[in-house]
């Protein structure tokens, strides 16, 4: 009974720190991710914003196993990362990596780069596995012919539609997707997008889609994390996101983010701006957006605002937006 | 006018085949003083090579032929190597994508800046260094005196991209071409390295030429908008026309295909987008006709018989607005 309620991926309390030696100089101590905790529930979609440096492709790392966890506890399942079998947690979780150009092996032909998964964690005959392949090939849009090719006969959209079959051969719940498009051209986002749809809903895929990219975030997600400096600044669902934003932060790269047609920089005075994040190695005692927040107070800069419930979302500010 | 391009054409020289490869096709522009002129198009559409032949920086195995190439009344085509430098980096200058490999990761920002300045300008050692830190203090790099002594490695990508502003601009050129600018940066920084662009721009009457695959950024920056298609323009007109009404079906179903809900579009989260299928072809298998109509949905037979040419700012024999009408 208690299992059906278990989501699917419990992340809590996530730390990662990066000792960061040189020689003649003390340790320092790099907090790449500080206190994440999220779920991931069967069928949905994760997005995880924020700008380079905030720990996103850390929080890949880790939860891939590729990096281990300072402290906190990464549950599928309801059971702990560490005390699955190696060959259950491939068959779980599983990623897409952002650049199609560098993440698939050049001396190897597409149907290999498809096979090999099956081939290392199965114990399948080459003719299941073959049959596997193909099938899977035509599900993510690569004619049949194609299998004998190598990855630089590929288009961009092309290669990562391979990569994306990749991930898919052992039947994962959960795909991590690391900006699996910002890499193509714009008419071929579209068709990786609706590919990642379809498949969605085909496999019943739990997706954590890493992206800076507002307007890609806006349109997969169902609930949205907003990570900034390696914290948890706002987390919630897709609309109170979108439509009203409570961290500064999040307002911020919402209203960074260029659009088409009524923008609202459209016949203003410029201004030079300056403001960029603190380096991750000195991070501020206090909130670590207060140096570019414009709702800073005293309270700011002397401790860390907490994770709070503000209806229905979780955001880490002590001046959160009202409205 | 600052900068009339008419019929330009750029041929390569291949091995692969006998008939040199045709890269841009046809290109014509004019850029006012002050104007800031976007481009958009996807890897393969020829932006970029427009750019290098606008700066004289084409290899030896490109052909580029034009009816008119001037700038300031110059004719960039029968420029000589040392004509060239008078222009390039003083008269036009360009910024580059990513300015992490644009710039020279042994030499210090001091050096970088300062060998430009000393290059085009008639100034002493010191005038230099002087001038270099007036240019990133303007650019917004916060204590500019001990960013000189930087490397490349030690700036973060907003601050690196700046330099590259610094640099580009601390000859007064009239003419700046920026290739993709910010495809690199986070869209905070991007919005801050654009507003910057919008000043150069706007208070120093600086002509900018904005590339771009971003509709978002042409959209909320450029004054004017050249649409690119497999080397060709295929529309051009006032930016918030283009995208309010577009008339080529390319343009039209690039604004359909943009996730997220933009100003006019509403879109419902989860759904399928209405995608363009297909791929840009390559140059060497570019298709007869028109370059669009293998992935257009409004395609006819005519489209597919001989070269469209551009009409009403428009490369297309069924515009998507007289569509609409009838």
């Amino acid at each position: 009974m208690s299992k059906l309620i278990l989501p699917l991926l419990n992340v809590s309390n996530l730390n990662k720190n990066f000792e960061i030696k040189k020689i003649f100089k003390p340790i320092k101590t790099l907090k790449a991710l500080s206190e994440v905790s999220f779920t991931l529930n069967t069928n949905e979609t994760l997005g995880i914003v924020g700008e380079s440096g905030c720990g996103k492709s850390t929080l890949a790392k880790v939860l891939t196993q590729l990096e281990k966890p300072s402290s906190g506890s990464i549950q599928i399942e309801g059971i702990e990362i560490p005390n699955l079998d190696p060959k259950e947690f491939h068959s779980t979780i599983q990623m897409v990596f952002q650049d199609p150009y560098q993440s698939l092996n050049p001396r190897k032909k597409a149907f290999d780069i498809i096979a090999d998964p099956l081939r290392i964690n199965t114990n399948k005959s080459e003719n299941d596995i073959k049959e596997l392949v193909l099938d899977m090939m035509k599900k993510v849009g690569l004619r049949e012919e194609f299998k004998e090719r190598y990855p630089h006969h590929f288009s961009g959209g092309q290669r990562q539609r391979l990569g994306i079959a990749r991930a898919l051969m052992l039947r994962p719940k959960i795909l991590i997707l690391d900006e699996p498009v910002s890499a193509l051209d714009v008419s071929i986002q579209a068709q990786v997008l609706n590919l990642l749809l379809e498949l969605q809903a085909e496999f019943s895929l739990s997706y954590l889609f890493i992206t800076h990219d507002l307007s890609v975030v806006e349109h997969i997600s169902d609930r949205i994390l907003v990570m900034y400096l390696g914290r948890i600044v706002e987390y919630g669902p897709r609309e109170q996101i979108f439509n009203n934003p409570k961290h500064p932060y999040t307002q911020l790269l919402l209203e960074s983010a260029p659009k088409v047609l009524g923008g609202t920089n459209s016949k203003k005075d410029w201004n030079i701006i300056t403001s960029e994040a603190p380096s991750a190695l000195t991070l501020p005692k206090g909130c670590a957006f207060a140096s570019r927040c414009n709702n800073k107070t005293p309270q700011c800069d002397l401790s860390i605002p907490e994770l709070k419930d503000e209806g229905g979302r979780l955001v880490a500010c002590f001046n959160a937006i009202k409205g | 006018m600052l900068l009339n391009v008419e019929n330009l054409n750029i041929h390569f020289k291949s091995d692969k085949s006998s008939t040199p490869i045709h890269a841009v096709r046809d290109l014509s522009f004019k850029i006012n003083k002050g104007e800031m002129l976007g481009v958009v198009g996807e890897s393969g559409s020829g932006k970029s090579i427009t750019n290098l032949a606008l700066l004289g920086l084409l290899p030896d195995s490109a052909l580029v032929t034009a009816k008119n190439l001037d700038f300031e009344g110059k004719k960039l085509l029968s420029l000589n190597e040392l004509e060239w430098c008078q222009v390039r980096g003083r008269e036009i200058a360009m910024i580059f994508q990513d300015p992490m490999t644009a710039l020279n990761p042994f030499l210090t920002v001091e050096f970088q800046i300062v060998e430009t300045i000393k290059a085009h300008l008639n100034l002493s050692n010191k005038e230099a260094i002087n001038k270099a830190i007036e240019l990133l203090n303007f650019v917004g790099i916060p204590s500019p005196k001990d960013r000189l002594k930087a490397y490349p490695f030690e700036l973060s990508g907003g601050m690196a991209q700046r330099v590259m502003i610094a640099m580009a601009i601390s000859t007064d050129p009239k003419l700046l071409i920026a290739d993709e600018p910010t495809t690199a940066l986070d869209v905070t920084i991007q919005k801050q390295i654009l507003n910057l662009l919008k000043v150069l721009q706007e208070k120093n009457n600086m002509s900018i030429i904005l590339v771009t695959h971003d509709l978002g950024v042409v959209g909320e920056y450029s004054d004017r908008l050249q649409v690119m298609y497999a080397g060709e323009v295929v529309e051009e007109g006032f930016t918030t026309e283009i995208l309010k009404n577009p008339n080529h079906p390319y343009t039209e179903a690039l604004l359909a295909s943009r996730p997220g809900a933009s100003a006019h579009l509403k879109r419902i989260p989860k759904t399928l987008l209405p995608s363009i299928s297909g791929i840009v072809p390559a140059f060497h298998q570019r298709p007869l006709g028109c370059q669009f109509h293998p992935r257009c949905s409004y395609k006819t037979h005519e489209c597919e018989q001989s070269i469209i040419e551009l009409k009403d700012f428009v490369r297309c024999i069924h515009p998507c607005n007289q569509l609409s009408l009838k």
